[in-house]
């Protein structure tokens, strides 16, 4: 096995995001976010429910890319209606993209600029208020800059720690931003004050590179530990199984 | 009760200024034909409820939305929907932006003619800043828990799109996923359903099992029968996306020249029939 990219090291790490997620289900947007999800229930999460991305739940996993795609095997119907009710009963754990997020995990896919008349219209608020109160969070940024981590978002789609906070321990009881993974390091909130925290370093990546890359002071252990690469095992999986025909690294290079 | 009426009927009954509940999701089982035939007339203000795709796009370039309610608006394979970005960027339309689930919650309130349904979602985010009507309630048992108290959202009139349907507004989804297309009549004072094809109440069972008659009769005022009326929207299994006749409505959005060819080659037309002819022009000459 060659050397993991850094596409391959970030897939791995939103797989590890999964650990001990049991009988939920896996929502991903993103290639990298669906390999992850995928990678993470071929190996040690054989539990997660993943569904076709429209309204099927599928036993088998399929791969992202390539022609080779298996007979889906359904196991379950999902649409969207079933979907509200099963992230409003907390079963689910999602990895959606952010176009702001802050040190706080405060997450922004609505839009740019005042919400009256903003600059760029994005996705809107989407589910993700609703998802943030109500199950676990992961957020994926291939596009890590001053731009994306900001210190202030300009409206608020994605609930982080301090306005969770302020909703008192029994509105914000379902609430967790698990994991952000970007192109440069992964990051947590497992500090005092749950502001976001390095918790690893991509192979390659400088300490000084994420922090010129973060709008925000983020706060930095003594030692901060790199980013483990993923197994043979998982690289087989990703190359071979999962994305041969390598639609990971194009995310990563936009 | 035979409800069978036209497009031009149907929008014949509506106001300036009215609510307008449109049903499918995103570039999904659009009641197409339906909107189209809005275009063609002089009804404006509208207050639009949708999980939106370009149905929303489409009303707001062409100037017919006061009010937008939604959760969304996007063409699925283009994310963005370009025609509804232009508008929301040029502060064109009131935006009152939620949770897609306080969406549901809304139009169930109003089908269950309640003054509001609690839920989690919309705490602690933007959405109580953009939308400062909305309010809080506290349990009043002993949880005393504050959730946010999504209010009704009443419609005047129901647009949505089925498989099938029969002349008495029984109607039968065939595709991957119901949407929210029963709530959307339930809250309204209006409802109207296209479908590809009207079939006979015996036939149904041929198409798909009883699961699929999502809508009864006591849900429905009027029936249309508008084959390909979903178009450019999906309709499955009856046909998929139209995604290269999606693009061209997308890059139409690139400037006010572009929109206006696209409105006169496609929209600005006497019928229903002459689009579909128009596109099938458009799809012969190669583009």
């Amino acid at each position: 096995m060659t050397a993991a990219s850094r596409a391959e090291v970030c897939a791995a790490a939103v797989a590890d995001a999964f650990r001990g997620d049991g009988e939920r289900l896996a929502s991903s947007f993103g290639t990298v976010p669906a390999i992850g999800a995928r990678l993470a229930k071929l190996t040690f999460a054989p539990d997660l429910l993943l569904t076709d991305g429209i309204a099927m739940l599928l036993a088998e996993v399929q791969p992202v890319s390539g022609d080779a795609k298996p007979d889906p095997v359904v196991e379950g119907w999902l649409p969207f209606r079933n979907v509200f009710d099963l992230l409003w009963s907390g079963r689910r754990h999602v990895v959606m993209v952010a176009s702001q997020i802050d040190r706080f995990g405060n997450h922004n896919f609505a839009c740019i600029g005042p919400h009256a008349k903003p600059r760029a219209q994005l996705l809107g608020m989407r589910g993700a208020p609703g998802n943030t109160l109500n199950h676990t969070t992961s957020y994926w940024i291939p596009n890590h800059s001053p731009k994306v981590f900001v210190e202030r978002v300009d409206v608020c789609s994605g609930v982080g720690y301090d306005r969770a906070a302020a909703l008192g321990p029994r509105s914000a009881r379902y609430h967790e931003i698990r994991r952000v993974v970007s192109n440069l390091g992964v990051f947590d909130f497992e500090t005092p004050e749950r502001r976001m925290r390095l918790r690893s370093l991509h192979p390659g990546v400088t300490l000084d590179e994420v922090v010129a890359a973060t709008g925000f002071e983020l706060a930095v252990g003594g030692d901060v530990p790199a980013t483990r690469a993923p197994s043979d095992v998982e690289l087989r999986l990703i190359r071979e199984v999962l994305d041969p025909a390598g639609a990971r690294e194009r995310e990563l290079a936009a | 009760m035979d409800k069978r009426t036209t497009a031009a009927a149907v929008v014949a009954e509506l106001r300036d200024g009215m609510a307008l509940g449109i049903g499918g999701w995103g570039s999904r089982r659009k009641p197409m034909a339906l909107v189209r035939e809005i275009l063609r007339s002089p009804i404006k203000e509208l207050t639009v409820v949708s999980y939106g795709g370009p149905d929303v796009g489409l009303l707001c370039a062409a100037g017919k939305v006061k009010k937008l309610v939604y959760g969304f608006v996007s063409l699925d394979s283009i994310p963005l929907e370009p025609h509804f970005r232009k508008a929301r960027q040029a502060g064109g339309f009131e935006a009152a932006e939620l949770d897609e689930g306080m969406l549901q919650w809304g139009l169930y309130a109003a089908a269950c003619r309640l003054p509001f349904l609690p839920t989690r979602a919309g705490l602690g985010s933007d959405v109580m800043r953009i939308n400062p009507q909305l309010k809080c309630v506290k349990s009043p048992y002993a949880d005393g828990e504050e959730l946010v108290a999504m209010p009704a959202i009443e419609l005047d009139v129901a647009l949505v799109h089925m498989n099938r349907a029969d002349v008495h507004g029984n109607g039968q989804f065939l595709g991957p996923d119901p949407y929210f297309d029963d709530l959307f009549c339930m809250a309204a004072k209006r409802r109207f359903l296209s479908c590809e094809k009207i079939v006979d109440t015996r036939e149904f069972s041929k198409y798909g099992s009883f699961h699929t008659l999502k809508l009864h009769r006591a849900m429905v005022d009027g029936v249309v029968e508008t084959p390909g009326g979903a178009h450019f929207t999906e309709c499955l299994p009856d046909y998929g996306r139209d995604e290269a006749f999606q693009k061209e409505y997308a890059a139409s959005a690139r400037d006010d020249a572009s929109w206006q060819a696209f409105w006169t080659r496609f929209l600005d037309l006497d019928s229903e029939v002459a689009y579909q002819e128009a596109v099938r022009v458009w799809r012969g000459a190669g583009r």
